[in-house]
């Protein structure tokens, strides 16, 4: 994996939360690793249910109650954040971590002004004058793209399209000057001429400012073209994690394999599509062993028991899974297991 | 639509410069202000402007666009749900105006929808054997007596289970109950499908499960579809010809593989090199400018002059029509030039 050398802006490990539900102890994340360095993007990868955003909120110290951290480390540039106290995250949230979330009216005040919303975002971190941090927002209005952003200032949230509504979010994430911002499905509910200038603004920045930014989201197509990194999670678990080609071009984990089968793509066209038999199991009573068991058309006996971090040939990439796909194979050569 | 086909039957649907256009009416306040001189309009949504369209039996037809483009507002003319403002719409070359109420019911039996969310599109209080059998029944299509039967024979069609046939929507999932809808839609023997972004709700190995259904479903029963969708892979997948709305017209009509290869409209354009790929790696997005405008307002001439790249200044004025530029090809710009076919 690409490290450039640098020390990571955020490591992860073995990071556990759970639900303490009245029916049982959820376990949303499970034992989780990653790590994300200056100016990187990590894709974070997973179906409805598979923690992904439970992930990213626990990183926020975002979660509330009956959820809990009850295990591992979240190292911030050498800072462990579980256990800080409440201060200390008041200090960190929007001036050195960031979110941006998929409904932009998570992070927007209805009933305030633009300027009022960021200008607060800025002297909650810094003593600086109203005109400068004025200043400051209107820089990032521009920064994101935003046109005549003076007069947008001004303006209230509903005034905004969705798409300029995300923008907005996303230069108030920004006005800290954030080492890391963590995005969830940010251009999920945006068009797709919207997206790809969102896309394009998330890019020039993690390239410009070297901020590292996960990227949590449903669709692979999108990490594809945005991300250097991808973590693919199902039921609570990174199931493969490794460069973005590596991953997409040779999955190893039959998850992997089956969610790229199943998007539909250019050169199958008409044919039917891969598909994952079954459903993404409850996190209630997860089966016994490896979560995608019951779904996986290369299960044997041996995944009855939970399957340990792997290395593949110490290529730099990590899967979990008792039974992996042929590394030399590829997806097309491997096609034909999944069609019905 | 194109001269191949003129020879043939006629269409199973057709629309004929079709336009919807949705009024909101002024309130007292405005009604009063308007009395007294204060220069106050109706708003009015031109959501469709002008559409004409055959749909061919057995075809798949892929209706493509962005929010607000009026997209699921022309579906629902097609199904039978709303009434055009302005224009025709022929079923089977018999114009629906002139039909006898008998035959004006047959034939939108014949067309049936499916929508984007299962959970809103079903009646939570009703088990399945309610939701699937009740239309059969009432149109005379199974007897009474023997609708558990039909209702079991749909639902094992649609890869569902018939021993749930008592159950109600909400103990099913998300994508167990788009199947349930879609079981819906086929109770009344249909040869035609509306589908409006019925994957998009879906996660991506659901999502690849119902598309699948939608193919195997084609292939036994015969069926016509016009699917509507914001996700050009989606509709690359499982189409025979697209249409490409902006705004509340079409720019653009042409089978898949000619669409995909070589756009001609520079929204097309625009929008198929910013569709993400799993294919395409860490590439640059270079963005076409500027915000979809808003339908009460749209632009003079070309409804896309503003963000297109290759604007010259009769954009601004003239309205584009959509013409035929190789055979079975339309498109709606005043730059396209015809060409010989490729």
């Amino acid at each position: 994996m690409n490290t450039n050398g640098s020390r990571p802006t955020l490591q992860v490990s073995h990071l556990q939360t759970s639900f303490m539900t009245k029916v049982g102890e959820v376990k949303a994340v499970n034992d989780v690793s990653f790590s994300v360095h200056p100016g990187q993007v990590l894709g974070l990868v997973g179906e409805s249910g598979s923690g992904k955003t439970v992930t990213g909120f626990s990183i926020m110290g975002l979660l509330d109650h009956p959820g809990r951290i009850i295990g591992g480390e979240i190292q911030f540039r050498g800072e462990n954040l579980v256990g800080a106290t409440k201060k200390r995250w008041q200090q960190l949230r929007g001036s050195q971590i960031a979110m941006v979330f998929q409904d932009p009216m998570m992070t927007l005040n209805p009933v305030l002004r633009i300027d009022t919303q960021m200008i607060e975002a800025i002297r909650a971190h810094e003593f600086v004058s109203r005109k400068e941090a004025r200043q400051r927002a209107r820089d990032a209005l521009g920064q994101v793209g935003i046109p005549s952003p003076d007069e947008r200032l001004k303006a209230y949230p509903h005034q905004f399209s969705g798409g300029m509504r995300q923008r907005v979010s996303i230069a108030i994430a920004l006005l800290n000057k954030p080492d890391l911002i963590i995005a969830d499905e940010p251009t999920t509910a945006l068009d797709v001429t919207i997206q790809a200038q969102i896309l394009h603004e998330a890019q020039k920045l993690c390239q410009e400012t070297g901020t590292a930014l996960i990227w949590i989201t449903h669709d692979l197509s999108v990490i594809a073209g945005l991300a250097d990194d991808v973590a693919v999670m199902y039921a609570g678990r990174i199931v493969e994690y490794g460069e973005v080609d590596n991953v997409l071009d040779h999955p190893l984990h039959p998850y992997t394999h089956g969610l790229i089968g199943s998007v539909p793509s250019r050169n199958r066209r008409g044919s039917p599509l891969h598909q994952i038999p079954g459903m993404t199991p409850s996190l209630l009573n997860l089966p016994q062993g490896c979560a995608f068991r019951t779904r996986c058309p290369q299960a044997s006996d041996i995944c009855a028991t939970v399957p340990d971090v792997s290395e593949p040939r110490g290529s730099g990439r990590l899967i979990r899974c008792h039974t992996p796909m042929l590394l030399t194979e590829s997806i097309t050569e491997l096609s034909g297991m999944f069609a019905t | 639509m194109t001269d191949a086909h003129l020879n043939e039957e006629a269409p199973i649907v057709e629309l004929r410069d079709i336009s919807k256009r949705f009024v909101k009416r002024l309130d007292l306040a405005g009604k009063l202000a308007r009395k007294l001189g204060v220069d106050i309009e109706e708003e009015v949504v031109h959501a469709v402007d002008n559409v004409s369209l055959s749909i061919f039996d057995g075809e798949v037809v892929g209706l493509v666009g962005e929010s607000g483009c009026g997209k699921s507002t022309l579906g629902r003319i097609v199904a039978g749900v709303y009434q055009p403002s302005n224009g025709q719409v022929y079923v089977r070359g018999n114009l629906i105006k002139d039909m006898s109420s008998t035959a004006a019911r047959d034939a939108a039996l014949n067309i049936q929808m499916i929508f984007q969310d299962p959970m809103s599109s079903l009646n939570p209080r009703l088990r399945v054997i309610d939701i699937v059998g009740e239309a059969p029944v009432v149109h005379g299509v199974v007897h009474r007596r023997d609708v558990e039967e039909h209702v079991s024979q749909t639902m094992l069609r649609v890869g569902l289970d018939p021993d749930f046939i008592r159950r109600y929507p909400h103990q099913f999932s998300g994508g167990q109950r788009q199947r349930i809808g879609i079981a819906r839609a086929l109770a009344v023997n249909p040869e035609f499908l509306v589908c409006d972004e019925s994957v998009a709700a879906l996660d991506v190995s659901i999502q690849a499960q119902v598309l699948n259904l939608f193919m195997k479903l084609r292939k036994e029963l015969n069926l016509t579809y016009l699917f509507i969708s914001h996700d050009l892979g989606v509709v690359e997948h499982l189409s025979d010809r697209v249409v490409i709305m902006y705004l509340g017209r079409v720019v653009e009509v042409a089978t898949t593989e000619a669409l995909f290869t070589s756009p001609k409209h520079p929204y097309t354009q625009a929008l198929l090199a910013e569709v993400p790929r799993v294919d395409s790696r860490r590439r640059r997005f270079k963005p076409v400018q500027g915000e979809i405008p808003s339908p009460l307002d749209p632009p003079t001439g070309c409804h896309f002059h503003p963000r297109c790249p290759h604007a010259i200044e009769t954009c601004a004025r003239e309205q584009p029509e959509l013409r035929e530029i190789v055979g079975g090809r339309l498109v709606a710009c005043h730059l396209a030039e015809p060409t010989s076919a490729d």
